[in-house]
């Protein structure tokens, strides 16, 4: 089979770019999603405050799935589901997406283009390290939700929560209202993983503690999970001892981060950028594979699915040009450097004559800052100055750079982008 | 008497930290706030605070036994556990859709409950 454009994933990146792809001309395309459903994380997501940006209202994670389903649907967009692309290689200037499903087997696609939307998955226990048997009852907070929001079981009744991520903060407020007695969610950094309103309206609305600089040492029980030990960190994330407590309960969920899903990307040969996990792109959101972009959670974690969309949709149209021949041929690239207490940026590079009129630049920041500055420099000289009265690694920031911003920086090759803050200075 | 109440605004991401001042149980000063949602969220919050509730009922002859709901509107928040109960008996045949009525007037509050999904025939 050939397409000019093959999608992985259908979740809400996939799915925006389809749409933008489509939109753009491409008519002959194809999404490729390995669940039963389209909508990817979002139809486990059942609570409200998806799309605050782009439909100015406050939807579920299914009814802002929901939206860009419909709209898939009454473009004609083919989708495959219950198809799971196992390999992609590339070549000459062609990719060869190998897929397998149930009704036709293992096939190839070649394809003249590919979006990489596949997504993140969370980090499994196995990174955690906790000492212990492994006894029933310790979930990933996605997996419990997927039981809890989709399957409609409840994985325990008494519940501690590891990590304070924003899985685990909802998942906190969600076996709450089910009935469970969430004890406490510990984290091991002095601040929380998780958006703040995720921390009002999730823990505490039901007086659920929030242990900052805290872990789980010790898991106790043999069958089923007893009870868990907690201790205190250090600067150094090291428990200190005389600081444990034991906490009674039947379950444990983990939920300390995502890691974007890129075997397929590094079977490609895409560069993966290991701050973000997820590949290095250029300014049309182009991995250095020519022709193959990513967007969303697979490209770098996101907080809010608006931005997943906004994105995916520019990786649509950015492949719609690439297959029309438009995406115009590579002038220099400057680079974007991410400094003093940012982690990264996505883009990793900008080429000016293939830029839009503006260019949003996302990234996170390495640990939090009060009454700071995010500052975009060149050479000597500051493109951009933004005050910023809080500043935390669980909220992604952004800036956006105008083209004649960077067309008056001459011969640099790079822009600095980094936090500014009073305090270093005493 | 003054006092003074940190909040964390939910209406929107940016999440802003305001900080309220209070005198003989009025509002004083509302500092911190990006915008004026900020303020009208840390009024109702200090006066009559409500959320959007989500939740889940089961669903018979379904492709899945559950479909997710929420409120049409926020309510207080100290009815969020009743309103929770109440729909612990609830069950909806298949079809449904997004916007279907699940209950109405839930637990007097005056707002109505919907599904939030679709869920459809087995
Ligand atoms: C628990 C949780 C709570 C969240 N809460 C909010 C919130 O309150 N507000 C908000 O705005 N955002 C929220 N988000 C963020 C938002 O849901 C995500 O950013 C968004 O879903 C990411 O979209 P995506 O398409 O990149 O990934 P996904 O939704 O994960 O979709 C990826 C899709 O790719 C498919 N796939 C993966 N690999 C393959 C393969 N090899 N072959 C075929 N298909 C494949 C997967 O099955 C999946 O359907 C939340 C996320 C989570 C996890
Ligand atoms: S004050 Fe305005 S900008 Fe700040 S969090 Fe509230 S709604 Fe958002």
């Amino acid at each position: 089979m050939k397409k000019d454009l093959v999608i992985i994933g259908g979740g809400p990146a996939g799915l925006a770019a389809a749409i933008a792809a489509k939109e753009a001309g491409v008519e002959d395309l194809l999404v490729l999603e390995r669940d039963s459903r389209l909508g990817g994380i979002l139809n486990q997501c059942i609570h409200n405050g998806f799309g605050l940006h782009t439909f100015k209202e406050e939807l579920t994670g299914p009814e802002y799935a929901a939206r860009y389903i419909e709209k898939a649907e009454a473009l004609d967009i083919p989708c495959k589901l219950n198809t799971m692309v196992i390999d992609l290689a590339a070549e000459g200037g062609r990719k060869r997406v190998t897929v397998m499903n149930r009704q036709e087997g293992l096939y190839e696609i070649e394809a003249r283009a590919v979006i990489l939307a596949m997504g993140c998955r969370e980090r499994p226990r196995g990174a955690l390290n906790i000492p212990g048997y492994r006894p029933a009852g310790i979930y990933t907070a996605g997996t419990a939700q997927r039981y809890v929001n989709i399957e409609g079981r409840m994985p325990g009744r008494e519940v501690v929560v590891l990590g304070s991520g924003d899985i685990g903060l909802i998942m906190a407020r969600r076996m709450t209202l089910e009935g469970a007695k969430v004890k406490l969610v510990a984290e091991l950094m002095p601040y929380s993983g998780g958006l703040k309103r995720n921390i009002v309206q999730c823990l505490d609305d039901f007086d659920i503690p929030l242990k900052l600089s805290h872990t789980v040492v010790d898991i106790k029980g043999k069958e089923r999970v007893e009870g868990v030990t907690i201790a205190r960190v250090d600067e150094n994330s090291k428990p200190i001892p005389g600081t444990e407590e034991e906490v009674a309960c039947d379950t444990l969920l983990l939920s300390c981060g995502l890691i974007p899903e890129n075997e397929l990307s590094e079977s490609i040969g895409v560069a993966i950028n290991p701050a973000t996990g997820g590949p290095f792109v250029n300014e049309s959101l182009e991995t250095d594979r020519e022709g193959v972009f990513a967007c969303g959670n697979v490209l770098h974690v996101h907080d809010l699915v608006d931005y997943v969309s906004e994105e995916s949709s520019q990786a649509g149209r950015n492949a719609a040009a690439y297959l029309q021949g438009a995406l115009a041929g590579k002038g220099k690239a400057i680079s974007l450097r991410a400094a003093d207490g940012i982690r990264y940026t996505v883009p990793a590079s900008i080429d000016v004559s293939r830029m839009g009129e503006t260019q949003t630049v996302r990234f996170r920041v390495g640990s939090v800052y009060r009454d700071a500055a995010l500052e975009v420099t060149c050479g000597g000289r500051v493109l951009k100055h933004i005050d910023k009265r809080v500043l935390a690694p669980g909220e992604m920031e952004q800036v956006v750079l105008k083209r004649s911003e960077l067309q008056n920086i001459g011969n640099s090759e790079s822009i600095t982008f980094s936090v500014r803050t009073e305090k270093r200075e005493v | 008497m003054s006092g003074r109440r940190e909040f964390v605004c939910i209406r929107c991401p940016l999440g802003c930290n305001i900080t309220v001042e209070t005198e003989n149980g009025g509002i004083k000063s509302i500092t911190g706030n990006t915008c004026p949602r900020g303020a009208d969220y840390v009024t109702k919050e200090m006066t009559d605070p409500r959320r959007t509730v989500t939740s889940l009922v089961r669903v018979r002859g379904g492709e899945l036994p559950v479909v997710s709901v929420k409120t049409a509107g926020d309510i207080p928040k100290d009815k969020i556990a009743d309103c929770i109960r109440a729909l612990k008996g609830i069950e909806l045949s298949a079809p449904v859709r997004i916007g279907d009525p699940v209950a109405e007037n839930v637990c007097g509050t005056g707002v109505d409950i919907v599904a939030a999904a679709n869920v459809g025939q087995a």
